[in-house]
């Protein structure tokens, strides 16, 4: 039993939740925040400063729920056109396991406490870059941009791209060329990566109504813009080596693989426009996870040997 | 009387239990993350204050 009237309930039409830990973990967008801790951690270690272990996790934790927190307010606002779509429809909001004013106050307080802890025991910078990050992906992109114009998850991926950039300002208290080049990689990534999944779920975007690029410009001119950010995304990855902030091996890599993500946006680019299987598009939206990755890890490998061989060189 | 509360049912008590464990693992994670926090960032100098 509980201690609440029937009438309590009945007046403003409420009923009691069926919700579980697990749906507000959903809310949270675990898979996208794990990108968002990987990148953070890489700024963390890149940067050229020391800090506390305990305080590098402190500080990866206030990350990943302040992302975490945003995830929750897009859910909030976007349960009207994810009921709309088969990749969103069971989320928590749509399916009625979580209230849209439950969602709403669970991102609002992760919001305010992630941005809180980061700024008290970190530093203020990195706080206030979460805190934007927070209120561009929640207002800029949820409320605006993504049901107004075709470019929004081209300017909306600023967002997902600022994570190694407060991993970097929590670290050094400041933002530099480097991390701003990492930040560049990501928002670069974000058009091919999210226009391979809209080319094989256009049908369902039309349905909901959100204007991505190939229901409003077509195929054919998304799959040239795809190519044309695949090449950007190429040229900044093997960036670092070329400003001399990476060694040659973390050149190479980063040029393999952007080689590799140009060539999969060729194959979507060659598609046949009559194609609805879409295979290519299919493969290039893998690849591009495994770019990232792949570029990530080889960037945070060759800051970690390249900080071993500096202190290797002050003990001699 | 009984019929003026709500009564849940085994799948509102099971998740209202599972709510209850989150917000409690999660409570106590605060606490040791912001004790473990202070020591790491100000070290012995925290109990070292004038009087």
């Amino acid at each position: 039993m509980a201690l609440v009237e029937k009438s309590a309930f009945d007046d403003v039409g409420m009923h009691m939740s069926e919700a579980t830990a697990g749906d507000y973990l959903e809310l949270l967008k675990p898979r996208v925040m794990s990108l968002v801790v990987f990148t953070a951690f890489v700024g963390m270690v890149a940067a050229p400063a020391t800090l506390n272990p305990i305080l590098v996790i402190i500080g990866i934790t206030a990350i990943a729920i302040g992302a975490g927190a945003s995830g929750a307010l897009n859910m909030w606002y976007d349960a009207d056109v994810d009921a709309m779509m088969s990749r969103t429809s069971k989320r928590p909001i749509p399916s009625g396991r979580i209230q849209p004013a439950e969602a709403l106050s669970f991102g609002l307080i992760l919001s305010v406490l992630s941005v809180m802890t980061l700024g008290v025991l970190l530093n203020w910078l990195a706080a206030s870059l979460l805190a934007f990050t927070i209120f561009f992906y929640a207002v800029i992109y949820s409320m605006w941009l993504k049901r107004s114009t075709p470019q929004n998850i081209v300017i909306g991926g600023a967002a997902g791209a600022i994570p190694p950039v407060i991993g970097w300002a929590a670290v050094t208290g400041s933002v530099s060329v480097e991390s701003i080049l990492l930040f560049l990689i990501i928002f670069l990534w974000t058009p091919p990566h999210f226009w391979a999944l809209a080319l094989f779920k256009s049908a369902e975007y039309g349905r909901a109504g959100i204007p991505m690029m190939p229901n409003v410009a077509g195929s054919p001119s998304t799959r040239r813009q795809m190519l044309f950010y695949a090449v950007l995304t190429a040229a900044s990855g093997v960036a670092p080596w070329l400003l001399g902030y990476s060694s040659a091996v973390y050149g190479l890599v980063a040029a393999a693989l952007g080689l590799g993500f140009v060539y999969y946006s060729w194959k979507v680019l060659r598609m046949d426009d009559r194609d609805e299987v879409m295979k290519p598009a299919k493969a290039l939206f893998g690849y591009s996870l495994l770019y990232l990755f792949g570029i990530f890890a080889a960037y945070l490998a060759d800051a970690v040997v390249q900080r071993a061989f500096a202190m290797s060189g002050a003990l001699l | 009387m009984e019929d003026d509360f709500v009564t849940l049912t085994a799948s509102q008590k099971r998740a209202r239990r599972s709510r209850s464990v989150a917000i409690g693992l999660a409570l106590f994670a605060m606490v040791v993350i912001f004790y473990v926090a202070t020591i790491a960032k100000f070290g012995p100098a925290i109990l070292d204050r004038a009087m």
